[in-house]
């Protein structure tokens, strides 16, 4: 295979995970459907999606099973497209419009849980590799 | 519909965002100029949106499809925290920093400039 061809495959395998994923974070947001001030649904679809990027790219039990255009679909597609910084930024600055406080909570525990949710990622990857 | 605008968004924004990443062959650099790049993106879009220049349709293809998936916080986590693991602490708050300061700024400057209302 060309390694044109197996670009092209890795772009639409990208393409395709983001749909995937931007319809999962559109859905969580239908789930909240602005009941809360706090962007609930933007922080946890951030969250899962740390974790779940930190874990997957980690792992090498699934490096090994996995192919790479698969893998790179759910990483940089699905991942990528489930999280999101833009609508966390213009949400933080709407926020803080009224509720300056609020706006700085909201950042605070988006970047520090996001922190530590990929660190627990990692962590568990790391840990099944020592079980192999 | 709405679905399918958001799953076109996504496929479009996710391509980009990857796209530039190879493009850029540096991943730290690449998401940095996606997501401060989608945040401008973003704001043009929700002031077009809220004075109804978009509408709902558009709205949900260009803002929560496209930006949405073309920036990503979940790279940006994993980027900082890479940082962090290899004992680079500075350039991990010099990443978390610089991309929430300059992508923050940006949103209020247009905002504020175009007149949105809070």
């Amino acid at each position: 295979m060309s390694a044109r061809l197996i670009n092209w495959k890795v772009y639409l395998a990208v393409g395709i995970g983001g749909m995937i994923g931007a319809v999962g974070r559109y859905s969580i947001s239908l789930l909240f459907d602005n009941r809360f001030l706090f962007p609930v649904e933007t922080l946890i679809a951030n969250f899962i999606g740390c974790f779940l990027l930190s874990f997957i790219l980690n792992s090498v039990w699934i490096k090994k099973r996995i192919p790479q255009e698969i893998s790179t679909g759910l990483t940089a597609g699905v991942i990528g497209a489930f999280t999101t910084f833009s609508t966390f930024a213009v949400e933080t600055v709407t926020l803080s419009y009224h509720h300056l406080f609020l706006s700085f909570c909201y950042v605070f525990i988006s970047i520090i849980g996001g922190l530590i949710l990929c660190y627990l990622g990692y962590r568990l990857a790391n840990k099944r590799q020592e079980n192999i | 519909m709405n679905f399918i605008l958001v799953a076109i968004g996504g496929f479009v924004g996710s391509i980009l965002r990857f796209y530039i990443s190879i493009k850029l062959n540096k991943r730290l650099i690449g998401t940095w100029i996606a997501n401060i790049s989608g945040s401008v993106l973003m704001a043009f879009s929700i002031f077009f949106y809220s004075i109804h220049v978009l509408n709902e349709s558009h709205w949900l293809f260009l803002g929560v499809g496209l930006c949405g998936s073309y920036t990503t916080f979940s790279t940006f986590g994993n980027e900082a925290l890479q940082l962090i693991l290899n004992n680079n602490m500075k350039a991990a708050i010099r990443y978390i920093i610089s991309t929430l300061f300059i992508s923050i700024l940006v949103i209020i400057s247009i905002l504020v400039l175009l007149g949105y209302k809070f």
